[in-house]
């Protein structure tokens, strides 16, 4: 059975259509990363399938409950990580998540020795009975997260995890996101606008822009649809010689030096600076997916910013070259 | 109904009422003022009930202004908890959302009644000092579907609003009204005909009449006609409310 499957969803506000026939399937267990630039419709899309916005059209079921007629049942079987952190400032990291528990109809004796071991998880142990106000954001953050999880939801929503957090708390938050997947199936729904964080945790990736789904596939995938990885060399080059191996794909000469598309630059790269000649610098560039965001979102923003950056390039090179 | 999530929001109602001290001591200011300066400044003139002074007069009556404060301060305040994103949590939770407007009506309920009962005590020592325990347990029974009622209407209107900035509106264009066409401050039955029109559209006139038939013996009303319409404010505020907070989504 699939976690999630929605059907053409809908969310038009009075102006904009926020959600444009979004229709995906994600099967259990799996991460799934919704990555878009501010805007696009991730939050919408998620606060539909957490029944807290009602679609304009369309329907999904998530845990197997149809989101429009028994959003309880949906409510019961997800966690849900707000992109702002929802916790309550004026009471304790344990009070936040005792009441939690209980608004999920958690057996009372077993909530203290859940809290615990939350609290445990996400390294707050020690402070389980601070006020929330003199937390960090980090710590917040990682509250937060213990309290979409405490009640073993099936699936968990994260909108913008580690938004605002240091490089430590970031790297701590994804550990923990890997944990969850590994040790306990749970499906996860990860929205980021950090193409690293997509890349390292998810195991598809959709692209959304404008409402819609653009494209859909596994980082791997996505990062070989955009094309090779570039190599820049300055010098005495002979284009000639570095034409004719058979991993180069192009060359060009650009302002004053060269372009040259490759495959696999970790393993052949010794043997393109061979040919080379004489070299005064080099430059590898490996396709991100900053690269698959820019190809598949970002050549729409250009047309209407008309700005062209050095990875829109890269994706006009490989679209004219097909 | 689930009666564990209601539990569960009145705790936290009330964890957080207990942690503001100020706002217990704050809300009672403005009653004061009027029961000690403009119940005894004026308290020289006559009182429209034989045999009571007009601080006496007027102390239902500022018992019924601390609940009216109270509660609607409170339902407004969760304007506050969705700019906090306090309410998303809640929002996101399996639970109804009849099952989330009784949690916090009640939580509100909590906080006037913690408030009418020191009114009462400090009433009781220096206003009236022959009221007689039972007249305080009645005053605090009826206190009940009155904070429920005024809660509601709060919880209404701060469900519809989308900033802090209308609380003073709604402070100048409802409460204060409500307050001076009850009754609290007169005697209904000699007031002019338009004070006497528009105060039975007043839910606050039935609360003060009440607990002055309560307390002093008299009021403008029985006791029947001022709980028949306090249970029907109750009813109506209710469906009101429950329907506003149906509506409540998410804010982008």
């Amino acid at each position: 059975m699939s976690a999630i499957k929605t059907d053409n969803l809908v969310k038009r506000y009075s102006e904009v259509t926020a959600v444009d026939g979004v229709s995906l399937e994600i099967p259990e267990g799996e991460v799934f990363g919704l990555l878009g630039p501010n805007g696009a419709g991730k939050t919408t899309l998620i606060s539909m399938l957490a029944t807290l916005v009602k679609p304009t059209s369309g329907t999904a079921l998530v845990a197997g409950f149809d989101i429009n007629k028994e959003s309880l049942k949906v409510r019961h079987n997800i966690g849900i990580v707000f992109q702002e952190p929802s916790v309550d400032d004026l009471l304790t990291a344990r009070e936040n998540l005792y009441l939690h528990s209980m608004l999920y109809g958690m057996p009372r004796r077993e909530i203290n020795p859940k809290i615990d071991a939350m609290l445990a998880l996400v390294k707050l142990g020690d402070r389980a009975d601070s006020y929330v106000k003199t937390f960090s954001g980090g710590m917040r953050r990682r509250l937060e997260i213990a309290r979409g999880l405490i009640h073993a939801p099936r699936i968990l929503f994260l909108d913008e995890p580690t938004l605002g957090l240091d490089p430590a708390s970031r790297k701590a938050v994804w550990a923990h996101i890997r944990e969850l997947k590994e040790a306990h199936k749970t499906t996860i729904i990860l929205t980021t606008h950090y193409m690293e964080e997509a890349d390292s945790l998810a195991d598809r990736i959709g692209i959304i822009h404008h409402g819609r789904i653009i494209e859909l596939d596994t980082p791997e995938a996505l990062k070989k649809k955009v094309g090779q990885d570039l190599v820049f060399l300055t010098g005495k080059i002979d284009e000639k010689a570095i034409s004719a191996l058979p991993f180069v794909g192009s060359v060009e000469l650009e302002s004053s030096r060269y372009k040259i598309s490759i495959t696999d630059p970790a393993r052949n790269l010794q043997a393109l600076l061979n040919a080379a000649g004489r070299i005064e610098e080099v430059e590898v560039r490996r396709v991100t997916l900053d690269d698959v965001f820019l190809k598949f979102a970002g050549q729409q923003i250009s047309e209407d910013s008309g700005n062209s950056g050095i990875f829109e390039r890269i994706a006009t090179v490989k679209s004219t070259r097909k | 109904m689930n009666l564990n999530a209601i539990y569960a929001l009145l705790l936290r109602e009330a964890k957080i009422f207990f942690r503001e001290k100020e706002r217990i001591i704050s809300i009672l200011i403005s009653p004061l003022l009027f029961l000690f300066v403009m119940g005894r400044g004026m308290g020289s003139g006559t009182s429209p009930v034989e045999g009571y002074t007009y601080q006496q007069f007027i102390f239902p009556g500022i018992l019924a202004m601390v609940i009216l404060f109270t509660s609607i301060t409170y339902g407004l305040y969760i304007i506050w908890d969705k700019r906090l994103d306090f309410l998303k949590e809640v929002l996101a939770a399996p639970i109804s959302r009849t099952t989330l407007f009784i949690g916090k009506s009640l939580g509100g309920m909590l906080g006037a009644i913690i408030e009418t009962l020191i009114l009462l005590i400090i009433g009781a020592f220096f206003i009236l000092p022959l009221m007689s325990a039972g007249q305080v347990a009645l005053c605090l029974a009826v206190s009940f579907p009155v904070s429920y009622m005024i809660t509601n209407i709060g919880l209404t209107i701060g469900a519809r609003m989308k900033s802090m900035e209308g609380f003073g509106l709604v402070m100048s264009f409802l409460t204060w009204p409500l307050f001076f066409f009850s009754g609290a401050l007169f005697d209904l039955a000699t007031a002019a005909p338009y004070i006497k029109i528009i105060s039975l559209f007043d839910p606050v006139t039935y609360a003060v009449d009440i607990m002055r038939v309560i307390m002093l013996g008299r009021g403008a009303f029985t006791v029947w006609a001022d709980l028949a319409a306090i249970a029907a404010f109750c009813l109506a505020t209710t469906i009101l409310g429950v329907t506003s907070f149906g509506k409540l989504q998410q804010e982008k």
